[in-house]
């Protein structure tokens, strides 16, 4: 089937499979590799993008559910000032990321949960991030970057 | 993983998706949250020839209080329900049953219809409805019928809905404020219950402790006998067969249903 999907803002159209899943639409049709596919069981947010302003896991998405909608990626975000966006500041800051895999659906999600929870305690951020594993850093810079970006206190 | 090839349709009415899935019969599945369904079709355990999207079908979309019940469209997902202010004011025990689905993305997706009709026995709503003595409201080729919570959920995945029938709506009685309480242990952050326990008035029921969810009978009766929450709780474990697995013996099970009964009752109040 043809589907037609606003990208961070540019629409992207083409043929698919029925059975496609919006993360390989996003990574091989859109040709953005920010968003990228761990476990593919849902279970570990690396696939994680908005999809009309809600974070999913796009593995367990299909791109004909999209079709007509609007998805984010990481490549989408920007700051205020068209620089980085409060959040990918706030990861490099604190050292949010080793090897970087999990860091798209961990951003992603946190935008998500930013947006409904603007300044969130510790616990409410490891709580909204439940659903997106890290094999490197553990857990504490990724808090720590989230609690920076809502300008608040984080923890040495 | 990807599914095997199935065709798709997206629907815009109920009537719609009715008159897909009285053409295709079981070779059709209806996907709303697909949560649950895509991850089996990924996995190959559902491999349906055609897939009704009714996700888009906003009429299903609601939560409203009607006389003395809480109505819940099929299709509300259990984001809405966390954040309902209907809920919050008249059943905060789903809302907060709602919270504790799979993780935030899940959430977004997910959808109470989807959760009741898949009928995991170790998923939250399921016992969450069966505590509140829920109503569960189906339409078929034949018109409209009601289902009881305590017979919709037969066994492991089994549930009296034909493949011609679209879950509508779930409806609850308002509660009336004698409390409620929710524990769940799991092993890991966004796992299933290995056990969990939904209390909500003089209602207990427990998740996984079976084949589906199962009211803890003797506890309730316990409790309208006046016993103290710790002894109610005693009896949690009665009746129930839960499994036998590496993860959990059915001995630590109960036990632990005993343990989160008891919890559950007094956060209620009992
Ligand atoms: C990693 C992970 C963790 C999870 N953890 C939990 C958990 O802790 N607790 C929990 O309760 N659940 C959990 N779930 C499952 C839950 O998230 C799903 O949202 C829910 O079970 C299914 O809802 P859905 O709307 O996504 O349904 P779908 O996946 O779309 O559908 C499920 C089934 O119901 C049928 N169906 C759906 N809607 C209707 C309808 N209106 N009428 C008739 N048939 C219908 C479908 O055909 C299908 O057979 C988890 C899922 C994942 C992937
Ligand atoms: S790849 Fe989607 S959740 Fe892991
Ligand atoms: S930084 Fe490597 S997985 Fe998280």
């Amino acid at each position: 089937m043809k589907v037609s999907i606003e990208i961070n803002g540019r629409t992207v159209t083409g043929e698919v499979e029925d059975r496609t899943l919006l993360v390989h639409f996003v990574r091989e049709r859109a040709g953005l590799t920010a968003t990228n596919v761990g476990c593919d069981t849902t279970s570990c947010g690396a696939c994680t993008v908005l999809l009309d302003g809600e974070s999913v896991k796009s593995c367990t998405v299909l791109a004909a559910q999209a079709d007509g909608h609007a998805v984010t990626t990481l490549e989408g975000l920007r700051g205020e000032d068209g620089g980085l966006h409060p959040l990918q500041r706030a990861f490099r800051e604190e050292h949010g990321l080793q090897c970087g895999f999990c860091t798209p659906g961990m951003i992603m999600a946190a935008v998500s949960l930013l947006e409904h929870n603007p300044k969130p305690t510790r616990h409410e951020v490891r709580d909204g991030l439940e659903g997106n594993l890290c094999r490197c850093t553990g857990y504490h810079n990724i808090v720590n970057a989230v609690m920076n970006a809502s300008g608040q206190e984080v923890q040495r | 993983m990807i599914p095997a090839a199935f065709t798709y349709r997206r629907v815009s009415s109920v009537d719609e998706a009715l008159a897909a899935v009285a053409e295709h019969g079981d070779d059709a599945k209806l996907l709303a949250g697909g949560q649950s369904l895509l991850p089996l079709m990924k996995l190959r355990f559902a491999v349906p020839e055609v897939v009704v999207d009714i996700a888009p079908l906003d009429e299903l979309r609601y939560v409203r209080a009607e006389g003395g019940e809480i109505v819940i469209g099929a299709l509300t997902r259990h984001h809405d329900l966390h954040h309902d202010p209907v809920l919050a004011e008249h059943a905060p025990v789903l809302a907060r049953v709602a919270a504790s689905v799979g993780d935030q993305q899940i959430r977004h997706r997910g959808t109470i219809g989807g959760s009741l009709v898949h009928a995991d026995p170790a998923a939250d709503l399921p016992a969450a409805i069966l505590a509140l003595d829920g109503v569960l409201v189906a339409r078929g080729p034949a018109g409209e019928r009601r289902i009881r919570a305590a017979e919709f959920f037969q066994g492991p995945f089994e549930t009296p809905l034909a493949a011609e029938e679209l879950l509508t709506e779930v409806r609850v009685p308002v509660q009336d404020g004698t409390g409620w309480g929710f524990e769940k242990f799991t092993r890991r952050a966004l796992d299933w219950a290995i056990v969990g326990v939904v209390v909500a008035g003089g209602a207990v029921s427990l998740i996984n402790m079976g084949g589906t969810p199962l009211r803890a009978s003797a506890t309730e009766a316990a409790l309208a006998a006046g016993a103290s929450a710790a002894e109610a709780a005693a009896l949690a474990a009665e009746g129930t067969s839960p499994a036998d697995e590496a993860h959990a013996t059915a001995e630590y099970r109960q036990h632990l249903a005993r343990v989160l009964t008891e919890r559950a009752l007094v956060a209620a109040g009992r």
